[in-house]
């Protein structure tokens, strides 16, 4: 075994794999109870109402049955994870106040270059809370609201009381049910009637410490005529156990309104990830899910758009990558409950090592919502003879003037495109790269630009021990 | 430069008892064109396939060298690095990848690490070759034969070729699919190639696309074998005769392939 061999068969091969000391300010320990539940909601200094609906939301998970789809989650122990972790005090305002260590992994990931660059605000989750957020002159100027969830409670509760748990509500599923209840961090981006931002939001999120769930909330309120492009980041060292991750992401989005949410997630692969990630879209209203997913042991992930208002739209464009003891089952929903909405999902699958990638999704016109068009396409290349995809589509049509095309192909890697492209000089790897970089070329072109670019890198990295 | 090919035996991977070549022989030096020249089905396809290391082709005996170095012994792109071009029939699609792109990274391959292709030179040299073959200039942002007609297929062949400056180019029946007009650009294009360190081999059934290449060498290729060779003259001889007399003179039945009658096969067979 050479030393290269040694130290990734130790730590793995993933990129981001190194962790650092951060001083841990308040922890709830191991374990959910209800106990749990209001010490996080204590610690946080919460306004009632907000407590009240995480004990509801906390009933509701511990009374509410595993999923009856997709991949076994029985093995989950709710009692192994730490469900709140603090790591600094206050949310800091300028980067320079933000702690060294904590600075230091966000040096790693290239944080300050990428908001140098053309960002308008970064909101940074570092273990639950957030500890660096700055907004720019531009946003504060035209009403832009941008920060954590946590500060959204205590600065603009109107707001959130209007909206929270609107669009996903705890009922909605265990996992939202686990999210409302201990939810902590995310982000929270109120966009005014009319304003229309030309750059994009970003925030990165980390998990940090071993065995600790995260449980991020987003909410993103969109007012008529306005527009936002927000883009997440994920990235996680590794840990020796099971970490747990059940996101909510809420956006809601008025009259002829405009959102594009886009993520790599690319959590280790030993992360557990159920996500809820759901968009009301009003009358002419858009919403648009550029969804990647490569990291993560196990991810359950499908972005919805409800169409609940004339000629609104919502597209899908996701990627999934699974690799050695990887399961992927992700998707997209498509909900039409008004008439003359469209939707478009593109899906792109891909599965080496043993690896498990599912294709489900669903779409639904419901019998009221009159010419409806959607359109499906779901492509998988599967790299070698252990892996495995299954396209799971449920497609609804209630009515007689609305209409679903469904298009899915599997394939390998050609041998003559192999051969073509070696034909140039091309080495067998970067050809096989170069055949799969094309392949989610129609996600990844929907990236800015340095998301582009780091996607390259993570497939290629993925990539590497895909051939024999 | 030399490329020998010495007493070649090739036999298609998937029926290896198909003998497809059966003892060939050819030199080619750097500053020559040659034409290899025969009726379909006797093998030339497969001689350009074997010298670039198609993996459906099995070489069961005799021996390809590049000055002295065993061919047969380097992978694909060890071939192709190593001033090895195929100009293929039927160039493949490769979807979501561009053809500037790919050009440039097959460019990259050819340089030791640390050097970079320069950006601004290569996109001259790119544009510039796109305006020789007379292509879309969006050509370079298309993604590699996507959507391209059978003329574009070729057209991009030749602009690979350009852009690689390969010492052997074997140009695969380039001229299939090609109008007059485009025959006459592609021709000139393969003609400007010419120059000490560059060899081509140029197979072809037809005699037009030699009406615009100035060749040195001509062959005519039946039965997995080199039959004749000789000069121009030998055009002028298949242009007017074809290939019948040689067939009598070697005393060689009917070249094409003889169709198989198969009782009970379904007609679903699977075929790769």
């Amino acid at each position: 075994m050479s030393n290269h061999d040694e130290v990734k068969s130790i730590i793995g091969d993933y990129k981001y794999g190194f962790k650092t000391n951060a001083a841990t300010v308040a922890s709830t320990g191991k374990g959910l109870t209800l106990d749990v539940v209001k010490e996080i909601s204590r610690l946080k200094g919460e306004p009632d109402w907000m407590l009240e609906y995480r004990i509801k939301a906390y009933n509701e998970f511990i009374s509410r049955p595993l999923p009856n789809f997709g991949p076994d989650l029985s093995f989950i122990d709710y009692d192994d994870y730490t469900y709140y972790i603090k790591s600094s005090k206050d949310v800091a305002s300028k980067w320079e106040d933000v702690p060294e260590e904590i600075k230091d992994t966000f040096d790693k990931i290239g944080i300050p270059e990428a908001e140098r660059k053309f960002l308008a605000g970064v909101s940074t989750q570092f273990e639950s809370e957030a500890v660096y957020h700055s907004t720019i002159q531009e946003l504060e100027e035209k009403g832009v609201l941008f920060c954590d969830t946590d500060t959204a409670v205590k600065k603009y509760p109107e707001i959130v009381k209007e909206y929270f748990g609107k669009v996903v509500p705890y009922t909605d599923n265990k996992y939202a049910a686990l999210n409302t209840a201990v939810w902590s961090g995310g982000s929270f981006i109120y966009i005014p009637k009319g304003v229309v931002l030309e750059k994009p939001l970003q925030s990165y999120f980390r998990i940090n410490s071993e065995k600790m769930g995260q449980f991020e909330r987003s909410l993103i309120i969109v007012e008529e005529g306005a527009s936002v492009h927000y883009v997440e980041g994920c990235t996680a060292p590794i840990y020796s156990k099971d970490s747990l991750h059940a996101a909510v992401v809420e956006i809601y989005i008025k009259d002829n309104g405009y959102c594009r949410y886009s993520t790599i997630q690319n959590w280790s692969n030993n992360i557990i990830n159920l996500v809820t990630k759901r968009a009301l879209c009003l009358k002419g209203a858009m919403m648009e899910w550029i969804d990647g997913n490569i990291g993560s042991m196990l991810n359950m992930k499908y972005p919805a758009c409800i169409l609940a208002g004339e000629g609104a739209k919502g597209n899908c464009v996701s990627i999934a990558f699974a690799g050695s003891g990887q399961y992927q089952d992700a998707g997209a929903k498509m909900i039409h409950l008004a008439s003359n909405t469209s939707s478009t999902i593109i899906s792109k699958s891909i599965c080496k090592s043993g690896g498990v990638v599912n294709y489900r999704g669903t779409v639904k016109h419901a019998k009221n919502a009159l010419n409806c068009k959607s359109s499906i396409q779901c492509d998988t290349i599967i790299l070698d003879d252990i892996s495995r995809s299954d396209t799971i589509p449920t497609n609804i049509v209630q009515n007689n003037t609305s209409r679903i095309e469904h298009e899915a192909t599997v394939s390998k890697i050609s041998e003559d495109q192999l051969f073509y492209l070696m034909s140039r000089g091309i080495k067998k790897n970067d050809a096989m790269q170069m055949i799969v970089m094309g392949f989610i070329e129609p996600f990844a072109k929907e990236l800015p630009m340095e998301y582009a670019v780091e996607l390259n890198q993570l497939i290629k990295l993925e990539m590497e021990d895909a051939i024999g | 430069m030399r490329l020998e090919i010495k007493d070649l035996h090739v036999s298609i991977l998937d029926d290896q008892s198909k003998e497809i070549l059966k003892g060939l022989s050819l030199t080619v030096n750097t500053g020559e064109m040659h034409a290899i020249m025969g009726p379909n089905g006797n093998g030339k396809s497969t001689l350009a396939a074997t010298i670039m290391g198609n993996p459906k082709y099995v070489v069961t005996s005799g021996e390809i060298l590049l000055d002295g170095k065993n061919l047969l012994k380097m992978s694909v792109d060890e071939r192709s690095r190593a001033g090895i071009f195929l100009a293929m029939q039927n160039p493949m699609e490769i979807s979501g990848v561009t053809n500037a792109d790919f050009i440039k990274s097959a460019m990259q391959t050819r340089l030791s690490e640390g050097e970079h292709v320069p950006l601004f030179k290569f996109i001259k040299a790119l544009d510039k070759s796109v305006a020789d073959l007379k292509m879309n200039p969006d050509l370079p942002q298309r993604y590699i034969n996507e959507g391209f007609s059978g003329g574009e297929k070729k057209r991009n062949e030749i602009l690979q070729m350009k852009m690689l400056k390969p010492h052997f180019a074997i140009l695969d029946e380039i001229d299939s699919g090609l109008d007059v007009d485009a025959l006459k650009i592609v021709g000139e294009n393969i003609n400007n190639m010419a120059s000490p360190d560059f060899g081509s081999i140029v197979i072809t059934h037809y005699q037009r696309l030699l009406d615009y290449i100035d060749v040195s060498h001509v062959h005519i290729l039946m039965d997995g074998k080199i039959v004749r060779s000789g000069g121009k003259e030998l055009i002028t001889k298949i242009d007017q005769d074809g290939y019948d007399w040689l067939k009598l003179e070697l005393g060689l039945e009917d070249m094409e392939e003889p169709k198989k009658a198969v009782l009970g096969v379904c007609g679903a067979k699977k075929t790769k």
